[in-house]
């Protein structure tokens, strides 16, 4: 443990940068609406851990605060979106994106 | 220490995080879910922000993760979804994107792009007592009018959570209005 013991900032970007590579290709392979959402909140997590990571990088506060509107803009998405899978499931009695292809009610 | 701690919750980050695409079940997806967050959490404390991360179990790790086991639970869509291929070559074309772009990021962040000037104001280790008073202040003078527009973007989200829960076309259940 010689060279390997310094943990840099990069090695957070990185990590996040591969959290959000993840992220994105659940977002694109997988057709269940609920996970899809899981997918979007892996990416965002991946983003706050970017903002941190350059906060403590540059010893600046402002990267937490900006963690705290994505924190709330993630819960706010979260409560919406889910009241829109709750709606289309009413109707269609199935979460699949692949069903939803049509915009109509 | 450092470097252990780091290591250990990078491998339950990127574990929990392939569980979450890989995973048949949906309430599966969300306890893997759920890892990621807490790991997240940890790396926050070793990075300086506790607060943040005290925020991310409360709000992430609990009611995120809870709303989204109570809708899967609620709809009944627990059940194995198929992972045949709906359109061709998707699934390929996804991966090479997503390898694409996650060797974007790691050149940008290995090399010095990633860099930035040094705070001025509002620095992580001020003269203030602790990490909560210093995101305080931050966001209290600095961030006052996002923290104003915040405010309105949550009665916003309550109020169309509300009207999208609501059946259409339904109206209130009658009340039995009292003469005051």
């Amino acid at each position: 443990m010689t060279a390997a013991a310094t943990i840099t900032s990069s090695y957070y970007l990185t990590l996040a940068a591969a959290l959000f590579t993840i992220g994105a290709v659940g977002l694109l392979v997988r057709r269940n609406t609920l996970v899809m959402f899981m997918c979007i909140e892996l990416m965002l997590n991946a983003a706050n851990l970017t903002f941190v990571a350059f906060a403590k990088a540059l010893n600046d506060i402002s990267g937490q605060a900006i963690v705290f509107f994505t924190l709330v803009v993630a819960a706010a998405e979260v409560a919406v979106g889910l009241a829109i899978i709750v709606a289309i499931f009413r109707r269609r009695q199935d979460v699949t994106a692949d069903d939803l292809h049509v915009l109509e009610g | 220490m450092e470097a252990l701690v780091f290591y250990v919750c990078a491998v339950a980050i990127i574990a929990g995080a392939l569980g979450v695409i890989l995973a048949h079940n949906p309430v599966h997806s969300a306890l893997f879910l759920l890892m990621t967050l807490v790991s997240v959490a940890v790396l926050f404390v070793q990075l300086d922000a506790a607060l943040v991360a005290a925020i991310q179990v409360v709000v992430y790790a609990s009611a995120i993760v809870v709303l989204f086991v109570f809708v899967i639970t609620l709809l009944g869509v627990d059940k194995n979804e198929s992972f045949e291929e709906p359109s061709l070559f998707q699934r390929p074309v996804a991966i090479l994107l997503g390898v694409l772009m996650f060797a974007q990021v790691v050149v940008i962040a290995g090399n010095h792009w990633a860099t930035g000037a040094h705070s001025t104001h509002g620095q992580l280790d001020g003269a203030r007592t602790g990490n909560v008073e210093n995101l305080a202040r931050s966001l209290f003078t600095d961030f006052i009018w996002p923290f104003e527009i915040t405010a309105v973007l949550l009665v916003i989200a309550v109020v169309g959570g509300v009207a999208l829960a609501r059946r259409s076309g339904q109206r209130p259940p009658e009340r039995q209005r009292s003469e005051p």
